[in-house]
């Protein structure tokens, strides 16, 4: 088993080409949903319910304002289901009667003028009766005084392997710990919306901002009542997405297409503003968990016990595959005979959450990791020797009942951490600085973790994704994907693996655009799997497509470009099939059950060590992180550059989770801090330096044996910094974010 | 009244009322869909463009102060230059979406500062938000621009 340093690869530079998306986006001619050119075009506004849930009794048109200038849709203009296609067709696209949340939609309203669309917005009122216990926290939910649907309870989930009981026999000592996270907005620079269009034929035509074309056509076939000819979605250049435009694009598409079958044939264009972006749109779920641990005196893990509950909102959306993530991940990357892991996701009346990366991830092992630096002080050894005995090695079973094989690098993660943050040096060197009395206290913490790649268990299976590569007379070759770029350079890493498995230069290779009407269905673009899933599909797709070059098209067995190009001339002259199609297939050994959380999970999990180093002004109590050090091993990194700005960008985003970020909730259960000026994420005057040390082990299931890293690096950065003030003041801290208020309660009541 | 100013380089007139955001004659009246709308508050920078050589969000500019006023936005920045060529090389842009505020708030610093230090890197782009890079690329970039290295 051999592993690799990236840096100390020598084809650093050619295995980082230019993106091929990087021109247009600075020069500013990338064309994003706004830009969009589009003449005579209608702008869409939506009237929403202003209580936390209730009924709708009456809806109120001011009749000082000229109704026939707009166009005005209700539910009844719905053609299909008045239904959101998701897991569950629970939440409506339009209010009819009953809801359960503040900020549901109601009425839609398009006009030519945002201004006199601004006023009518004023113009529309709604008679609610409302909730009279609305429900808005966790806990309150589970004691189900006040059902929102039964029990209040939409998925539980048990992954219990072992006896806990057995282990506490075992333990000689036990913590237990009480955690909270709170929801976390993915913030995405570009707010959401579509344009909407009205063909001549009848068919709509939906263009915006998006993560997944097909689940967008599904809701449009669904709440249109129109079948899939006549609907076609083209994702525009998406501005972020972060999983904030995985499922609530559908909303916003279904609103435009409605809007637009009723503007004879004017097309329809709503694009959010920031703060109705924020108050609606799905965040990370919020979690509160339980834990209890116990390890004998050699600190090795008898038992790992958590309640582990998030809050799902008003309607079911995303949480029950949030929910079963989060309960996956919940044990960490860690050796533990006896394992317990209840995950509840409840029904509350705020808005639904829904996907930000990690996907319930970091809320689990937010908990962990700090539940594990709390052992170690009461076992008195050190955090990364705790971890070092414990994580899993290969021949281990994993906490899913999975023998752990050669792709197994939890160690190997910690050992080049530890030393390249030189962490005993730089852990004496801080508890010297604090003894020392200065105006500031300095910690250095670590999360040691696992994220796997891919849909869950046999979710890749049903997917069934579809691939196709369709190779032109003139030599060059396009890729057929509903795979999305929205940041994270999958446009780039496509083309860069199709143009390797077909030994052209890249400029050879284009991705088409995500348009439905074109690309077959290759899943949706979330958890961690463009890369590794969709790349190795294309890498098959182009194993056939040159086989079939040099079965009809006499291509030898050692070609260039040019002769490529010639074969694929003469198979287009002889009208030959110049697309071939790739569709998934799982890995033999890839079992999964999902009642029992027992098998495979992952196809592949990427394993990391984190390091936070911050320091504490003792006078106002605020937490710089000076350095953060982040290795993974990712399997083999196929564009290095992208891999480290999908790291460093994650780790940013995680240290916004850590220290600023914070939803904060109105009585309505609305977010109160809608804005940008007290929703608080990281600039580049907050940040301090974050080193990535990517790792390859190259045993992962996607090209050359590549792993899915996008959500990875959201996972460690909290536990870390949290691990490292608690060292640094010598305090316990159960929620995030750690803000100067909450240490000045904490070192006032208990700590130094 | 018409406001009349330069925009990149060429005399533009605008009838719209004094009180119209210059991020909205920009995009609607000029066609210049480079400069983006992130929160419409000065917070985030997506709107930034140079007026008079200093950044500003365009968010928050009332056209009637632009009188006269030389404005440059992305689509005025050379189409080539090693600021342009080390922001793609250097991996600088992801989504994209906060890119030509970036270019114009690098635009600004190496005005200010032709060899900035990391520091005056930050602080240079502290007006501008960007969610998908953690920022490293971009200082990587602006060094490289700069005849520096990109090695941070």
């Amino acid at each position: 088993m051999s592993l690799t340093l990236v840096k100390q690869r020598t084809d650093q530079q050619t295995a980082s080409p230019r993106r091929v998306d990087g021109v247009a986006k600075i020069r500013g001619t990338a064309l994003y949903v706004d830009d969009l050119p589009c003449a005579d075009v209608l702008h869409g506004a939506t009237v929403r319910t202003t209580e936390a849930g209730g009924t709708l009794q009456e809806v109120v048109f001011d009749p000082a304002i000229d109704w026939s200038e707009f166009v005005v849709v209700t539910a009844r203009d719905i053609p299909g289901m008045n239904a959101v296609k998701l897991l569950e067709n629970d939440q409506v696209v339009l209010v009819d009667r009953a809801f359960r949340h503040a900020g549901e939609a109601v009425v839609l309203l398009a006009h030519a003028d945002p201004e006199k669309l601004r006023m009518a917005l004023n113009g529309v009122s709604l008679v609610e009766l409302p909730n009279t216990a609305p429900i808005f926290d966790i806990d309150a939910a589970l004691a189900a005084q006040h059902e929102i649907i039964p029990g209040n309870i939409y998925t539980d989930y048990l992954l219990d392997r072992g006896d806990v009981a057995e282990g506490e026999h075992l333990a000689d000592v036990v913590i237990e710990e009480r955690f909270l996270t709170p929801s976390q907005e993915q913030l995405y620079i570009e707010p959401q919306g579509m344009l909407a269009h009205l063909q001549k034929d009848g068919s709509i035509l939906v263009e915006g901002s998006m993560q997944c074309p097909y689940y967008v056509l599904d809701a449009l076939v669904q709440c249109m009542g129109m079948d899939k000819d006549h609907l076609r979605v083209v994702q525009s250049t998406t501005g972020g997405a972060f999983g904030g435009k995985e499922d609530y694009p559908s909303v916003i598409a279904c609103h435009a297409a409605l809007l637009a079958l009723k503007a004879g044939g004017r097309s329809v264009k709503l694009v959010y503003e920031r703060g109705e972006d924020l108050r609606v749109t799905p965040k990370r779920h919020p979690s509160r968990t339980l834990i209890r641990l116990g390890a004998n005196k050699a600190g090795e893990l008898q038992f790992i016990d958590m309640d582990f509950a998030i809050d799902g909102g008003a309607y079911r959306t995303l949480s029950p595959v949030v929910l079963s993530r989060g309960v996956i991940h919940a044990p960490g990357p860690y050796k533990c005979p006896h394992i317990r892991v209840r995950g509840r996701a409840v029904a509350t009346n705020h808005p639904p959450f829904g996907a930000f990366r990690g996907f319930g991830a970091p809320q689990s092992i937010f908990a962990m990791e700090v539940a594990m630096d709390r052992l170690a002080r009461k076992l008195a050894m050190d955090p990364a020797e705790l971890r070092r005995i414990n994580l899993l090695r290969t021949g281990d079973v994993n906490p899913t009942g999975d023998v752990v094989g050669a792709d197994c690098f939890a160690h190997a993660a910690l050992d080049v951490a530890l030393e390249h943050t030189h962490y005993y040096h730089r852990l004496a060197e801080y508890r010297a600085w604090n003894a020392a009395g200065h105006q500031t206290r300095k910690g250095i913490g670590l999360a040691t973790f696992v994220h796997g790649a891919g849909f869950t268990g046999n979710g890749e299976l049903h997917l069934a994704s579809r691939v196709s590569l369709q190779a032109l007379a003139n030599g060059h070759v396009e890729i057929l994907c509903s795979n999305t770029e929205m940041g994270q350079g999958a446009a780039t890493t496509l083309v860069q693996i199709a143009a390797d498995a077909l030994g052209l230069p890249m400029d050879r290779v284009h991705l088409a655009q995500t348009d439905t009407s074109r690309v077959p269905n290759s899943g949706p673009t979330v958890a961690s799997r463009t890369c590794m899933v969709v790349g190795d599909l294309i890498q098959k797709a182009a194993g056939q497509l040159l086989q079939r070059l040099r079965e009809t098209a006499a291509l030898a067995v050692s070609h260039d470009a040019q002769s490529f190009a010639a074969a694929c001339t003469r198979l287009c002259a002889a009208a030959g099939d110049a697309l071939v199609t790739a569709q998934y297939q799982p890995p033999a050994d890839m079992r999964w059950d999902e009642q029992a959380f027992l098998g495979r999970a992952y196809a592949s999990y990427a394993w990391a060590a984190y390091i936070a180093e911050v320091e504490v002004d003792v006078l106002t109590l605020a937490t710089r992180v000076l350095d953060f050090t982040a290795v993974q091993e990712i399997g083999n990194a196929v564009h290095p550059v992208i891999v480290q700005g999908q790291i460093e960008g994650g780790v940013a985003q995680g240290i916004g989770y850590a220290l600023y970020e914070d939803v904060l909730w109105n009585e309505r259960g609305v977010m109160a801090n809608d804005r940008l000026t007290n929703y608080i994420i990281p600039t580049s005057a907050d940040l301090g330096f974050i080193h990535v040390v990517l790792l390859e082990g190259g045993l992962g299931a996607g090209p050359k044996g590549a792993k899915g890293v996008g959500e990875l690096p959201m996972d460690g950065p909290a536990p870390a910094i949290v691990n490292a003030i608690q060292q640094a003041l010598d305090i316990d801290i159960r929620q995030i974010p750690v803000r100067p208020e909450m240490l000045l309660e904490l070192t006032v009541s208990g700590g130094n | 009244m018409p406001t009349t100013m330069r925009i990149n380089g060429k005399a533009f007139q605008s009838s719209s009322a004094p009180n119209a955001r210059l991020l909205d004659v920009l995009r609607n009246e000029c066609d210049l869909k480079g400069t983006k709308e992130g929160c419409g508050e000065g917070e985030c920078g997506a709107c930034a463009v140079l007026v008079n050589g200093k950044l500003v969000n365009s968010c928050l500019v009332p056209l009637g102060q632009m009188e006269q006023a030389e404005i440059t936005t992305v689509e005025g920045l050379p189409e080539d230059s090693a600021l342009a060529r080390a922001f793609v090389q250097c991996g600088a842009t992801q989504c994209g979406i906060c890119t030509p505020g970036m270019m114009l708030a690098a635009t600004a610093l190496l005005m200010e500062h032709a060899n900035p230090t990391l520091e005056e890197i930050r602080w240079g782009l502290s007006g501008n938000l960007c969610r998908c890079t953690g920022y490293g690329r971009i200082y990587a970039a602006i060094a490289q621009a700069a005849g520096g290295s990109a090695d941070v």
